[in-house]
């Protein structure tokens, strides 16, 4: 972009500074944005992109510092003063109601609310129009609860280019998107930013910031701490920007694989609304490997993990686990059975918020190893958050305070250690960083890693291809409750897989496993 | 069999549409404060309080629709309150609802007391006479069932079809139903939840309460402590019933009222002789509940319904 210092400046912040009591969350940060200019915001968590996205928005005021859009000063503290300027923001947990249609969603708040009719037909043609000039096909009749992710994203982006949007801010948009739709994502921002839209694309992938910035800035606690042009800057840089200090990556080398411990024959298990159960699926965990499970949610991952927990029973096909098949399958058989599970919502499954740590700690095992004769032993229970506190590096002020109050991080830490202290043979791990940084993401897959060396079988369930092609010896896709053959490690490239992801490939596979095609 | 005969006369059905018109304003009202993601339990207090509001001010001298609006403007005071509470302090929806039941109740009786010390039965008012509407009145059945009902109950149906139309086509309505799917959706477009929320609330409310002053407007011609009795909780359950959609609610709503008045009339049958007459009473509440559980399985509750939103948090 050897044109862009000429090109206008559509936003400038000046010096921005906010404080939360003592803790800073932005210190006298200051950049700018051009006309048809991508920028990307890197940045760990707890960086400071959202309090500063927040004080764009009016969602909070700055202590210092100044902001000005398309060269006029915008008021603190107004949500809709950015908006009516045209600043779009997609965030990374959508701001859509699932049962309302897509064009209501679009819609809302458009008008003023004393406009007598919402003129639905103008609306829709509009919302058509849009959508076919940026290759965002999506029927504004639709339920949103009844989108794929993909989907309610373009939504989200039709909501900021229907609102004439001249800077869209992207949160992390691509973390829910198959290859081929983040692909699709781009070419979109690509049309768009020829015709002068400008682009905040925050996010931890430093290839796609690669591919689509021409400008990246690092925010390091709070701190614009570096500003390169896209062109002059690589992956290993940026890395080491963001977290201050040479990143390495827990390196996982091919091993044989042992004996399988868990194997499914022609397994399948009914529909569950919209989810997708199993079909026909025929799968292998192998001692010592880990097995990458890559695939859009929504496509059957729940009903495997649902299946392996001991949730819900195959209606059809065998299972078999240490080579016998269990008599009764529940979730107390899959404990009893050694498989252990790091939940996919953190916060929704795996913790109870307002438990302390050691609560949490015992959560599974209160009952057998944490009493006796019906009396909690909480000497006991506390002695082991505190170990697990110091064994998984859980930062935390002790172990007496409620869990709501830790980072995502330091959560999965002590979920991660309250799972792998009970040595379990099977290990199902549920998109383990899933919204976690560089730091922890290397932390969790460091001790999966560890985890495999001393023989445990590992399920891996993720919808990040870069996390599923490092760190599995084998690979599966499933699309539609349907697995695709065992892929070993390096013998794929992203595309490959994507297509696979996208449901190509499996009619032909089908046939040769005889894996009936459910109509 | 009597039954055929009841369900066949247009005095049953003219009583069912009367007894359900209280609970047509009242289950708007609830509706609405739902939508936007508030449950207000208030509503048994505030139909007392309007109930009461209504009548005293056209003893005192207003016209009756005088006296539609004071019962309207106490109900929304005590929306108001409810709405401060539980919107931007975020406070517990039963715990405000059901303080403000107590609290409009009691206030009530204590007002009650102290505008009439010396009285012993309540004094009478005028209240609002049917009227015939010109050529529907004289239909066969429905004529004499629906359309000579008090003017009242004709502005029952008419709001709901305007809370209907406000709600579907509208971009208030939308955002109110916005405001109880999905707040932050609604704040993310620099609309104030905390205004649509309390909005609707304020308002739900003043129908609450329109639908108490019916019982004393139009039902009645007086005001006694235990005419309201339970009709609040009932509009509660329509809500449920009516998929939080006005026009099934208003449906319900006359269900719910064609039972209480078939109860009344098959205590005069032959099987009334036999069964104890609670059995009866019993009747509509026991088949509100048969219906409420066979209609609603599917309904979509709204999906912030009685979540608190708070700014800034995820």
């Amino acid at each position: 972009m050897s044109n862009s210092e000429k090109a206008q400046v559509v936003l400038r912040l000046q010096g921005i500074t906010k404080r939360f009591g003592p803790v800073t969350a932005n210190a006298d940060v200051s950049f700018d944005l051009h006309r048809g200019e991508v920028i990307a915001l890197l940045g760990e968590n707890g960086a400071g992109k959202t309090t500063l996205m927040n004080i764009l928005f009016g969602q909070y005021t700055a202590d210092e510092g100044a902001i000005e859009l398309f060269g006029q000063p915008l008021p603190p503290g107004a949500p809709r003063a950015a908006l009516d300027a045209g600043v779009g923001m997609v965030h990374q947990h959508f701001t859509l109601a699932d049962n309302l249609t897509v064009w209501e969603n679009i819609v809302l708040g458009v008008d003023h609310l004393t406009a007598p009719t919402l003129k639905a037909r103008q609306v829709k043609s509009r919302i058509r129009d849009l959508a076919e000039r940026f290759h965002l096909k999506v029927d504004p009749n639709a339920r949103v609860g009844r989108l794929t992710v993909g989907e309610r994203q373009r939504v989200e982006i039709l909501k900021a280019l229907y609102r004439d949007a001249k800077i869209l801010i992207l949160d992390e948009p691509t973390a829910v998107l198959t290859p081929q739709e983040a692909e699709a994502l781009f070419t979109t921002l690509r049309e768009a930013i020829s015709s002068g839209l400008s682009v905040i694309f925050i996010s931890h992938k430093l290839h796609e910031v690669m591919a689509i910035s021409h400008r990246v800035l690092v925010l390091r606690h709070g701190q614009l701490v570096a500003e390169r042009a896209t062109k002059d800057t690589n992956r290993e840089e940026m890395a080491a920007l963001m977290v201050g200090a040479e990143v390495s990556a827990p390196s996982i080398e091919a091993r044989a694989a042992g004996a399988p411990l868990l194997s499914l024959r022609a397994v399948s298990t009914p529909d569950q609304g919209a989810a997708p159960g199993l079909k026909a699926l025929n799968f292998e965990l192998c001692a010592g490997q880990i097995t990458g499970l890559a695939g859009v949610s929504g496509n059957g991952q729940a009903a495997l993990s649902d299946l392996l927990s001991g949730l819900i029973t195959p209606s059809a096909g065998e299972m078999a686990l240490h080579g016998s098949s269990p008599a009764r399958w529940s979730p107390r058989a899959a404990i009893a059975n050694g498989i252990a599970r790091i939940p996919e919502d953190r916060h929704k499954t795996g913790t109870i918020a307002d438990f302390d740590l050691t609560e949490n700690a015992i959560l599974e095992t209160y009952a057998t190893r944490f009493s006796q004769r019906g009396w909690m032993d909480w000497g006991k229970a506390r002695a082991f958050a505190e170990s697990l506190i110091k064994g998984y590096d859980v930062r935390c002020p002790g172990p007496d305070i409620r869990i709501r109050l830790l980072s995502g991080g330091n959560m999965q830490k002590l979920i991660l250690g309250r799972v792998l202290e009970e040595n379990p043979d099977i290990i199902l791990a549920n998109q383990p960083v899933r919204g976690l940084d560089i730091g922890a993401v290397n932390y969790v897959h460091g001790e999966l890693a560890k985890a495999r060396a001393r023989g445990a079988a590992v399920l891996l369930i993720s919808e990040d291809l870069d996390e599923i092609m490092r760190l599995s010896d084998v690979i599966h896709v499933i699309s539609e409750g349907r697995l695709s053959p065992a892929f070993a490690r390096g013998t794929m490239r992203p595309e490959e897989l994507g297509s696979w992801m996208a449901g190509h490939g499996f009619d032909s596979h089908g046939m040769d496993t005889g894996a009936p095609d459910a109509a | 069999m009597d039954l055929l005969d009841i369900l066949l006369s247009a005095s049953f059905w003219a009583a069912a549409i009367r007894i359900a018109s209280p609970l047509i304003f009242a289950t708007l009202g609830e509706l609405i404060c739902e939508r936007a993601g508030v449950l207000n339990l208030g509503i048994e207090g505030i139909m007392v309080a309007g109930a009461f509001a209504g009548w005293i001010a056209v003893w005192g001298g207003l016209p009756l629709w005088g006296g539609v609006a004071v019962a309207m403007l106490t109900g929304m005071m005590l929306g108001l309150v409810h709405s401060t509470l539980s919107v931007p302090f975020g406070l517990s929806q039963h715990v405000v609802g059901i303080g403000l039941t107590l609290l409009a109740t009691s206030l009530t009786f204590y007002t009650y007391r102290v505008v009439l010390p010396e009285v012993s039965s309540p004094p009478k008012i005028t209240a609002f006479q049917p009227y015939e509407v010109p050529f529907l009145s004289e239909l066969p059945l429905i004529g004499p069932a629906i359309f000579a009902q008090t003017p009242l109950t004709y502005a029952g149906f008419i709001l709901a079809g305007l809370t209907a139309v406000i709600l579907y086509r509208t971009p208030l309505g939308l955002a109110v139903r916005a405001a109880g799917e999905n707040p932050s959706a609604v704040a993310a477009q620099g609309l104030s939840v905390t205004a649509i929320r309390m909005g609707a609330v304020t308002v739900g409310s003043g129908f609450m309460a329109v639908g108490g002053a019916f019982l004393t407007l139009s039902a009645f011609d007086s005001f006694f402590f235990d005419m309201v009795n339970g009709r609040g909780w009932i509009c509660i359950a329509l809500v449920v019933f009516g998929a939080w959609k006005p026009g099934k609610a208003v449906l319900g709503a006359v269900l719910f009222a064609a039972f209480d008045a078939l109860q009344i009339r098959l205590q005069q049958t032959g099987i009334g002789a036999v069964v104890p007459y609670q059995v009866f009473l019993m009747l509509p509440y026991f088949l509100s509940i048969l219906a409420l559980v066979l209609m609603s399985r599917r309904a979509e509750i709204p999906a912030a319904l009685m979540v608190p939103f708070n700014k800034g948090e995820r």
